[in-house]
């Protein structure tokens, strides 16, 4: 690296994170290699054009994947018994998946045909689905091509009102005050359920379901409103939980921009399987690549268990870790939207100082990344009015280090889901900043053995001594110890552990080779 | 200098504090002024100035000033406004449920334990239901604690175990019986569509279907949750916002002292 720090950050120190971040990353894939599970499969489902319910609105995914799981056959792959079903039938996966649902076809009692002709009986599925994902970074391309984008950070809001219609309203009249980002937040519980809900949906607690359909009318909305406000507006949704690449899929195939896409986020917080959300994660993450979506890592919410000054390392390693993760997943680093957050408390003196340096030295240490940042949670307290100022110290390291993704702060923050004012204050306090202090980080500069160096100096050695100690213990054992957001999780604890199967010998996923070149 | 620095309204209202009639103070005793915002379904115009004082004006307000308009989006006018209310309340006859404990500092409650229950209370928190936030419970058990006040699990006297988020009302329970909790903590913070009154209904349900209901205190947190609203779900206590580990703690060892020793 030739570029000069700022914080006066020793890249070789960097390029030693950064070596011991992927050994990490490598143990883990190294893992990850040997394994399918009901939710990657189902995926390929997804994929191959298979959509839509039983009359128990259970999906037909499920119906396919868990007919195999119980026959005891899925470790051979569902693409391998789709691809026979196709030769056998002649029919297209949506019509075998049909008759599957409908009892008179089971995949397993066909006669078995030698596997390359199976393989290329799936081919083209497999590529019809490339073309239409392609077309829609095409599409996505030509948006920002011809009526362009906000400048960065760009304005990230979040719709939360359960009612996917109701959304549409909020997140265009969050559009027409100038955000860049509508996020719709899910129901609660959503990440915990393995299979997605079907529909359009108008019931949520506390956000809406994450359905294809709910997918394509926010999607049509914000085309909409962009077209209207010459600007084009990113929609973000969650791959997270027990279904984190179905949602990928769902979100390539209806052209979402951004996706929460994080598995040490659902192991900490949702007490998902480890083992199981990091296969997930590893096929979420190369669709999310190949659909050229920013994936957003969830390491802010450490900060929400764990002190933000103490634990600042790990938020640092952690991201790291999610860096070459990503990067053994084919996703480019500006598809990386790292997380980190502005989560010290308001009483401790030179907070801004120690909020300011961390952001900094995560812009230097991830150059590229579409870095996403975090407002003040833990800390607002329903006085709104300092809620209000607090937000505005945010979103001065936002536009001073140069943030990819500036997550709103809202005033009423620990109170209610936004009400349209309180975004509507957030956007304007965000915009009048950004322009008041647009250059400032290129005026300011950070004094030698001042404060903000040498803070990221401790906590740059400090990410560096954990990494080393995560090398020794592997990232599992990490993880059972509580290194990340004081929060401890076994190996074979937490859900979804069942819907983990080993690869067999018949078992073939060509999406993962296709997307990872850019087929 | 521009005009509006200085207040020119009339002050022919009597001026000194009567707690039976009292209204809210802007810079002089009962000027009752009074500032809001909310945002109309109406385009932005004169219309939607007028039809916000006319708001005001039923909501009680006097002199309604409408100081600043902006149309958020097609069809909504958000607005500030200020007005003079007219209501009282007679502050004199006001009684509000609270939580009867003393509220002591760490050392002062773990001593009290020492002494009077002679052992560690067990005590068993989660955020049971759907609910995805360990926030609260969180702030109350862990051992960092929130804004200074330490959490339950760094007392000398408690046995705490925080269970986390999402919990169901069975695992809750059976975990209780498992260690022998003297207490239950509750924290709900999603409260869309009152989901929380449900779960907490239930889980006193349970408790009292399986005789468990009078052998353990069962407390709930959160920030909708007030004494009120436990006392008539069938909870011991209720504590809202701005209440930390300390007001828990001195609660659940004085109470348990009162069980046990009468």
């Amino acid at each position: 690296m030739t570029e000069k720090s700022k914080l006066g950050l020793d890249f070789n120190q960097v390029a030693v994170a950064k070596q011991l971040a992927k050994q990490i990353a490598d143990q883990v894939q190294e893992f990850v290699d040997g394994y399918t599970t009901v939710t990657v499969e189902r995926t390929l489902c997804r994929l191959i054009g298979i959509d839509g319910i039983d009359e128990n609105e259970v999906p037909l995914p499920n119906r396919v994947v868990d007919s195999l799981l119980e026959a005891g056959v899925l470790s051979q792959g569902v693409l391998y018994f789709m691809g026979n079903a196709i030769l056998e039938t002649g029919a297209n996966p949506q019509e075998i998946a049909e008759r599957i649902s409908a009892g008179t076809l089971d995949l397993t009692s066909l006669p078995l045909h030698p596997l390359p002709e199976i393989q290329k009986a799936i081919q083209p599925y497999i590529e019809q689905c490339l073309t239409r994902i392609k077309g829609n970074v095409a599409k996505r391309n030509e948006y920002l091509n011809t009526i362009g984008e906000g400048p960065k950070p760009y304005l990230y809001i979040i719709v939360a009102t359960g009612n996917i219609y109701e959304d549409v309203v909020q997140a265009q009249a969050g559009a027409r005050q100038g955000a860049d980002v509508i996020a719709v937040i899910r129901t609660t519980g959503q990440s915990l359920l393995d299979y997605v809900p079907y529909g359009a949906t108008t019931e949520g607690f506390g956000g809406t379901f994450a359905t294809q359909e709910n997918f394509r009318i926010m999607r049509k909305a914000l085309d909409e409103v962009g077209e209207e406000q010459g600007r084009y507006i990113r929609l973000c949704n969650y791959c997270s939980g027990l279904c984190m690449p179905e949602i990928a899929a769902m979100g390539a195939l209806e052209r979402l921009d951004v996706m929460l896409n994080d598995a040490l986020y659902g192991i900490l917080f949702r007490d998902i399987n480890p083992q199981r959300t990091l296969i997930d994660q590893y096929f979420s993450r190369i669709i999310n690549g190949y659909a050229g979506v920013i994936i957003n890592t969830g390491e802010d919410n450490y900060l929400t268990t764990a002190d933000a000054v103490e634990a600042a390392h790990t938020v640092l390693a952690s991201d790291l870790i999610n860096e070459q993760l990503a990067l053994l997943a084919g996703l480019p680093e500006e598809q990386m939207g790292l997380g980190h957050a502005f989560e010290m408390d308001p009483m401790l003196e030179n907070g801004f100082l120690l909020e300011l340096a961390q952001a900094q030295m995560t812009r230097e240490i991830f150059p590229k990344a579409t870095l996403k940042y975090m407002p003040p949670t833990k800390f607002m307290t329903g006085n709104i009015f300092r809620g209000h100022i607090q937000d505005a110290l945010f979103n001065i390291i936002g536009i001073w280090t140069h943030q990819g993704i500036q997550l709103l702060g809202m005033p009423t923050e620990a109170i209610h889901t936004p009400f349209m004012s309180d975004r509507y204050l957030s956007i304007e306090n965000a915009r009048y900043i950004f322009n008041d202090m647009r250059s400032i980080g290129e005026e300011m500069e950070f004094r030698e053995g001042g404060i903000c160096r040498e803070r990221a100096k401790t906590v740059l050695n400090n990410a560096i001594e954990l990494l080393q100690q995560i090398v020794q213990e592997g990232l599992f054992t990490a993880l059972e110890k509580g290194i990340f957001g004081d929060v401890k999780r076994p190996k074979d604890g937490g859900k979804g552990l069942a819907g983990v199967v080993t690869k067999g010998d018949n078992y073939f996923n060509p999406f993962i080779k296709m997307m990872k070149e850019r087929w | 200098m521009s005009g509006g620095l200085y207040s020119m309204d009339q002050k022919d209202f009597d001026q000194t504090l009567d707690l039976t009639k009292v209204k809210p103070y802007g810079d002089t005793m009962n000027d009752g002024k009074t500032q809001l915002s909310f945002t109309l379904p109406v385009p932005c115009g004169d219309e939607a100035v007028e039809a916000a004082k006319q708001l005001l004006k039923k909501m009680g307000f006097d002199n309604p000033q409408v100081v600043y308009f902006k149309e958020l989006t097609d069809g909504f006018t958000f607005v500030n406004c200020y007005g003079a209310c007219t209501h009282t309340v007679d502050y004199t006859t006001i009684h509000v449920p609270k939580v009867e404990s003393t509220v002591w500092s760490m050392p002062e409650t773990d001593d009290f334990i020492r002494e009077h229950i002679g052992r560690k209370i067990v005590v068993v928190g989660a955020s049971t239901g759907t609910d995805a936030h360990t926030v609260g419970i969180d702030a109350i058990m862990n051992m960092k604690g929130y804004a200074g006040h330490y959490g339950i699990e760094r007392y000398d006297m408690f046995d705490a175990l925080n269970m986390g988020s999402q919990v169901p009302n069975e695992e809750f329970i059976a975990k209780a019986v498992e260690l022998h909790a003297d207490a239950l903590l509750v924290s709900q913070t999603v409260t869309q569509k009152d989901v929380h009154i449900q779960n907490l209904t239930e889980l006193i349900e349970m408790l009292e279907a399986e005789g468990l209901r009078d052998k353990l205190i069962v407390v709930c947190g959160g920030p909708r949750i007030t004494h009120e609203l436990a006392k008539e779900l069938g909870y011991d206590a209720g504590f809202g916002a701005n209440t930390y580990a300390d007001d828990v703690a001195s609660y659940i060892a004085q109470e348990l002292d009162k069980r046990m020793n009468g």
